[in-house]
């Protein structure tokens, strides 16, 4: 093929993909509005929480999917993320700092964090790193419980409440105003702010994941020791990792905090964690695609969900399993047959389907690689 | 003195329940290095068991020892079936699978237990009907239960039990042999698969145990008891070095110990700044301790590949 018509091939590529872009941006744009018009308002309000999973899961896809470090106490970011966000903007110590201030002290906050807890378990191998996350997920929660003594941070199991709506250039988002016809309200306002976190979110993954420090976390998945060896240094490489998931989740803590309103120790248990650990494996670990995928599926899954109680009404005459309860034996059964069945994800990215298509003849019995593919 | 005295007497009765849980994780851990994260769950199935079938039993009018050894052997049976259960479905599949992908489902199976036991039980806590009358007695100003006594004999019964089980039997030494080399082991005449179900047969029968012995001596059970217990039995487990079977032993009753002593105390070494509702902490911090300090533990060995 000669220069000049691969030249020309690759910007009509290019210009196609743009139109692509360009179309799905639209959709994008008008989705809040028709799902208010098609389904209720309530569900746009889903769509904002899906896009707050989203920026979790992927905070959560790099610190797993990507560097393989299992964290099972990754909802303690978000925790950490919310009550800074809800300490610094509510009556609880009378401070209202504004959003501007607030997203980057937020996200400095739960990088610090991520570090804090990160540092201890660097010599730490898989399963134990896994406990020990675990334990500090658990940790953070009592914490936040019982700190209303004696001096009273947190509100302890109470929460706090009527923390600040998100303001931007002195317009608050939770107020409703109409341009032409078309009533912006609060979660629609928050829909484009999400949605605009999202993006960037997914961004900096995907940029991330082809990068120098993207390909030096994926070395240290597959092999720390040879990673070390290429010189690589683990050490550092591995706190970064922890550092820019926790960011991910203090952002997306922030703005959760925001939007409700009000938040309480509650929302931050370890079956969240396993909740975005969840869409984090049943997307694709390590693909972006997949990991925003799965988290839309869980997230959409529960209200999905809530029709089956009138089902069970209607064929068995009694409510048997309660929507919450099935929705977490759905989760358990969905970690086993994904690892047992397909420990890609439903979306693997293009290097893993590469390595199951054709199994590497060095490959050797896969304990030492810490990631659900190579078999 | 007295409270002392107490404390340590309720620590080691904890630190004995603690122990048999542990020695379920110590053994799949030895054999497999796989953490089962289900095991908490299983102890919590073998107390909601034998709590229902106590409560029917009872109500049959059946004189209460006899309900409550039925009520035992019933838990031992579930469990024993769902710990080899699990393993044959959930785990044997993924051996030679990379390391995160067991525990992953390790995790799913712990979720779906629990929820399981909440959709057979409710969520609420259920109760233990009152088996016996328990008499107490007084040690150095100490109380001291029958109760106590008889979950500290059994306990310690169990362990010694499994000591001799594991050093002198045929089994037992298969099974070490399948920890040290497991390839090795099956070219030496071991049939390691089933060596490894009856590992996981005998941990879910202790564990089994244990959780009947947490619902006479708390007289409650629930749904989501095992995750709490679960995660204090690991974490004495990796205290008296992973793998170790004596390890695990001692390192539950330092735990139930410690945790005793530190949730007494530290109200009045803080001067009521933090209570005992931080007690749940410890259990944690010492797991953080030890993994991050002496990741052997205490009675592993050391330089290891273990942490």
């Amino acid at each position: 093929m000669s220069p000049g018509l691969l030249r020309e091939r690759l910007t009509k590529l290019a210009g196609e993909r743009w139109l692509l872009y360009l179309a799905i941006g639209a959709a994008l744009l008008v989705l809040p509005f028709v799902v208010d018009a098609a389904f209720g308002r309530a569900w746009v309000r889903i769509i904002d929480v899906a896009l707050l999973f989203i920026l979790l899961a992927l905070g959560l896809n790099i610190v797993v999917g990507f560097a393989g470090l299992l964290d099972l106490g990754y909802i303690a970011f978000f925790a950490v993320g919310a009550y800074a966000y809800a300490l610094l903007a509510s009556p609880q110590f009378a401070i209202h700092w504004p959003f501007i201030l607030l997203l980057p002290v937020g996200a400095l906050i739960a990088a610090v964090f991520g570090i804090l807890l990160g540092a201890p378990t660097l010599r730490l191998r898989g399963d134990y790193l896994a406990i020990v996350t675990l334990g500090f997920g658990e940790i953070i929660r009592i914490l936040l419980n019982n700190l209303n003594r004696p001096v009273n941070i947190t509100n302890g199991p109470l929460g706090i409440t009527l923390i600040d709506p998100i303001q931007i250039g002195g317009f608050a988002l939770n107020k409703t105003f109409s341009i032409g016809g078309l009533t912006f309200s609060a979660v629609h306002n928050y829909y484009f702010v999400f949605l605009a976190c999202a993006l960037v979110s997914i961004l900096i993954s995907l940029r991330l994941e082809d990068s120098r420090i993207g390909r030096a976390w994926i070395a240290i998945r597959e092999d720390e020791l040879a990673a070390g060896a290429m010189g690589i240094n683990t050490r550092n490489v591995k706190l970064l990792a922890f550092a820019m998931g926790a960011t991910f989740g203090g952002v997306s803590g922030g703005l959760f905090a925001a939007f409700q309103g009000f938040i309480s120790p509650e929302s931050f248990t370890l079956l969240d964690s396993i909740m975005v650990l969840c869409m984090v494996v049943l997307g694709g670990m390590g693909n972006v695609g997949g990991v925003v995928l799965g988290a839309v599926l869980l997230t959409a899954l529960p209200e999905a969900l809530r029709y089956a109680a009138p089902l069970q009404e209607r064929w068995l005459n009694a409510v048997y399993v309660e929507p919450a309860d099935l929705r977490m034996l759905l989760f358990g059964l969905a970690l086993v047959l994904m690892m047992l069945l397909r420990p890609a994800g439903l979306w693997p990215s293009r290097t893993r389907r590469r390595e199951l298509a054709e199994p590497l003849d060095d490959e050797r019995n896969g304990q030492e690689t810490t990631l659900g593919t190579a078999r | 003195m007295d409270i002392f005295l107490q404390q340590l007497i309720n620590g080691l009765v904890l630190g004995s329940i603690y122990a048999l849980v542990a020695l379920g994780y110590t053994m799949v851990y030895g054999i497999l290095g796989l953490i089962n994260f289900a095991h908490g769950d299983i102890v919590m199935i073998g107390a909601l068991t034998s709590i229902a079938t106590a409560q029917a039993l009872v109500a049959a009018g059946v004189p209460p020892p006899l309900a409550l050894a039925i009520a035992a052997l019933v838990a031992i049976a579930v469990c024993t079936v769902l710990g080899v259960t699990i393993e044959r479905v959930a785990y044997r599949p993924l051996r030679r699978a990379p390391r995160l992908a067991p525990l992953i489902t390790a995790i799913g199976v712990s979720v779906l237990l629990q929820y399981s036991a909440a959709l057979i039980w409710g969520k609420q806590y259920i109760s233990m009907p009152e088996l016996f009358q328990q008499s107490a007695f007084t040690v150095g100003g100490a109380r001291v239960s029958d109760l106590q006594l008889f979950i500290l004999a059994l306990a310690c019964a169990l362990m010694l039990g499994l000591l001799w089980f594991i050093r002198s039997s045929r089994i037992g030494r298969a099974m070490r042999a399948t920890e040290q080399h497991a390839d090795v082991a099956g070219l030496m005449g071991v049939d390691t698969n089933r060596i490894i179900s009856f590992t996981f047969l005998l941990g879910s029968a202790i564990g089994a145990v244990a959780g009947v012995m947490v619902v006479i001596y708390y007289g409650l059970g629930h749904y989501f008891m095992g995750f709490m217990l679960g995660i204090k039995a690991f974490t004495a487990a990796v205290l008296g070095g992973i793998g170790n079977v004596a390890g695990a032993m001692l390192g539950g009753l330092l735990l139930g110990i410690v945790e005793s002593l530190a949730s007494g105390y530290i109200g009045d070494l803080t001067g009521g700044v933090i209570g005992s509702n931080y007690r749940d902490i410890f259990a944690f911090l010492v797991l953080v301790l030890v993994l991050v300090l002496r990741p052997s533990g205490l009675l592993g060995y050391r330089g290891g590949d273990r942490a």
